[in-house]
């Protein structure tokens, strides 16, 4: 197994290069110019030096090497807007999208797990309708359209929770922080939640129908000792799909992040789209990749040890 | 093979198994009666759709229990096996009656290994701690004659060959030491050298183990090989049953004769039933009388009539033969030969 994970951890080296030099090709051959974006009409010979002094000038392979340079040793830039470092900008925004991203993850995997097992086990009875009309509905809306429902129906209408904004305080951990944290959880987690119990129903009916459930009966185990069996059946199949979610989740939602003006990684790559800041855009569509990557490799990892019939080297 | 005097393991009564669906009720066990004594052994022989599992999984109440309506009555070392509420049929399921499935790979639960399936079944039945759980375990795949068994003790059952798999389910089946073993067509998954070898197996774990067994089959020399009685169905009925030589050699239900052949006599080993003009019965909509008279080339008025009794005619080792079929009651009572039942 650890021989497997380290194997699996080499592989993601030319993985990540690979990223990263799409992420470089990608905000490079976009059309436009940064510079101009940024500065408006001014005239050309300032722009053509500033251009030099950020080394756009250079060619593009000789740019990718500098900037993979300065990404491996910690050194995303700084921001053409504001000037901040783009590594500061990026980390206070990743806190707060992975804040978003585990609680969404926890409020949408547990009920959608739950609602899988139960529309599995009473398959055909209203329950189960009732539970795949719901995921439906749940993979269909757009989240940002519940986040604006949300908003209407708990701030605007009863005045509960606030509606924008992550609040003042200075720790994550406080109850100011957390009440602008629920509704954006909770548009965050329906298309998780969905997701996951509509796998985990169709995964749970799978595995009630092979013949093994059976032949755990004929062993006069309890069925709550069948239960179990099913679910670590089920494991290996929900938890791919799980993180698969959990690496979206992680990457922000630019849309929900708007409607609730959360400073997340996707209202700063909004921000940075607008503004064409080539460093802050790059610096975060990196930072989300490498998310991808390395929810993949764990994804990975998990997979091989929750299902014995992956091969592992 | 004097064990048939002893007092019935098991007995089934007029066993009714229908499947109720939307549209149609499957009337798959139309009134199956027989006894089991102690350490012997039933082939169940019949064609594809006879019901033959159907009435295995009925004796372990294994069926789905929203479509299934069971009627008659089952006895197994005198649990009344349609009454048992759920927790007193957990606790014959294992100790008292036990099942081998045809597919290992498929009844096999593919992510836990064999020696926790085995520690599991046990531990499921008796309270010992899990290491000596374990060592049973590995006294069964012993007893399986599972090569270098301490090893195969954490393998995941894709890890083993076909046969090592069967052998595996044969020891979770054995780890609570049943008295009634079920073998549904427990080789017909394998290649044919190992299905001698596996067939050899249940027959000699059978014997040393004192265990009853019922065994379900297509093939005609497996039964005879090890079944000490032979049952053959047809549309969910027993048409036939009796001593393995009175049926094979004897055959008097013409749905037997059929499956034998034309040439009856000298059927080999690793013989297949043959098959028969005609397509089985709908057993959605069966006839009214004899189900097999549809395909019969003697049927007469009578057989369409009412379902013809069971018949006694002769037997060998206190094992009767009986037929359910109207020419046997007629040729039997002009020849003289029917034995009164003994009560
Ligand atoms: N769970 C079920 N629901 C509905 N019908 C069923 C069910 N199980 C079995 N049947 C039907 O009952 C009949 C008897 O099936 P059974 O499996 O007992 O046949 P079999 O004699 O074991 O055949 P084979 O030799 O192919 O295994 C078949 O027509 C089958 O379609
Ligand atoms: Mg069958």
């Amino acid at each position: 197994m650890f021989q497997y994970i380290l194997s699996r951890l080499l592989y993601t080296f030319p993985i990540a290069i690979g990223v990263s030099l799409i992420v470089f090709a990608l905000v490079h051959l976009a059309p436009g110019d940064p510079l101009s974006a940024v500065m408006g009409e001014v005239d050309q010979t300032m722009i053509a030096e500033m251009r030099a002094s950020f080394g756009y000038d250079k060619p593009l392979p000789l740019q990718y090497m500098t900037w993979l340079g300065s990404v491996a040793s910690g050194e995303l830039g700084y921001s053409l807007r504001s000037g901040q470092a783009v590594l500061e900008i990026l980390l206070s925004a990743a806190a707060n999208t992975i804040a978003l991203g585990v609680l969404a993850s926890l409020l949408g995997f547990s009920v959608g797990i739950a609602a899988g097992m139960f529309a599995g086990y009473r398959n055909g009875t209203w329950l189960d309708k009732v539970v795949s009309a719901s995921a439906i509905a749940g993979v269909s809306m757009p989240h940002y359209w519940l986040a604006i429902v949300l908003v209407i129906v708990f701030s605007v209408e009863w005045g509960l929770l606030p509606a924008v904004g992550a609040g003042s305080a200075s720790s994550m951990f406080s109850w100011e922080s957390f009440q602008h944290m629920i509704l954006p959880t909770i548009a965050l987690s329906a298309i998780p939640c969905a997701i996951v119990a509509r796998t985990t129903r169709a995964c749970v009916m799978e595995i009630l129908s092979m013949e093994f459930v059976e032949a755990l009966r004929a062993r006069g185990l309890s069925e709550s000792r069948i239960t179990l069996h099913v679910t670590r059946n089920a494991l290996p199949t929900v938890l791919a799909v799980m993180g698969l979610q959990f690496a979206n989740l992680l990457g922000g939602s630019i849309l929900v992040e708007t409607v609730f003006a959360w400073p997340g990684t996707g209202s700063v790559l909004n921000q940075a789209i607008f503004d064409r800041d080539i460093p802050v855009l790059q610096g975060t569509i990196l930072l989300l990749a490498m998310f991808f990557v390395v929810t993949n490799l764990v994804i990975d990892i998990l997979q091989t040890w929750a299902d014995p019939r992956v091969s592992r080297h | 093979m004097s064990q048939a005097s002893s007092a019935p393991l098991v007995e089934v009564d007029d066993l009714c198994v229908r499947f109720v669906g939307p549209d149609a009720t499957v009337s798959a066990v139309n009134g199956v009666s027989f006894a089991l004594a102690p350490g012997e052994v039933l082939g169940i022989l019949g064609e594809s759709g006879s019901g033959k599992s159907v009435t295995l999984r009925a004796l372990m109440r294994l069926l789905p229990h929203r479509k299934t309506r069971m009627d008659g009555r089952i006895t197994i070392a005198g649990h009344d096996i349609l009454r048992l509420d759920a927790q007193a049929l957990a606790r014959v399921r294992g100790p008292v009656v036990a099942m081998v499935f045809q597919e290992p790979m498929t009844a096999l639960d593919p992510v836990f290994t064999i020696g926790q399936q085995i520690a599991e079944a046990i531990r499921t039945h008796e309270s010992i701690d899990g290491v000596a759980a374990r060592r049973r375990a590995l006294e069964l795949l012993e007893l399986v004659q599972i090569p270098s068994a301490a090893r195969r003790l954490d393998a995941y059952p894709h890890q083993l060959s076909g046969g090592l798999r069967q052998r595996a389910m044969i020891a979770i089946a054995l780890a609570c030491r049943p008295s009634v073993l079920l073998a549904d067509e427990p080789t017909t998954a394998l290649d044919a050298t190992v299905q001698i070898q596996i067939l050899l197996l249940l027959r000699t774990l059978q014997r040393e183990l004192g265990m009853a067994m019922i065994f379900v089959t297509h093939d005609l020399g497996v039964a005879a090989e090890v079944s000490h009685r032979v049952a053959v169905m047809y549309a969910g009925r027993f048409v036939e049953t009796g001593h393995v030589n009175d049926v094979v050699k004897r055959p008097s239900h013409p749905y037997t004769q059929g499956l034998l052949g034309s040439t009856v006599h000298g059927v080999a080993k690793g013989t297949k039933l043959s098959t028969i003009p005609g397509a089985p019965p709908n057993l959605a909509r069966l006839p009214e009388g004899c189900s097999f008279a549809p395909r019969c080339g003697y049927a007469q008025q009578a057989c369409r009539v009412a379902v013809p009794a069971q018949v006694e005619e002769g037997g060998t080792s206190g094992v009767p033969h009986l037929t359910r079929c109207v020419r046997v009651q007629a040729s039997s009572a002009a020849c003289g030969t029917t034995v009164p039942t003994t009560a």
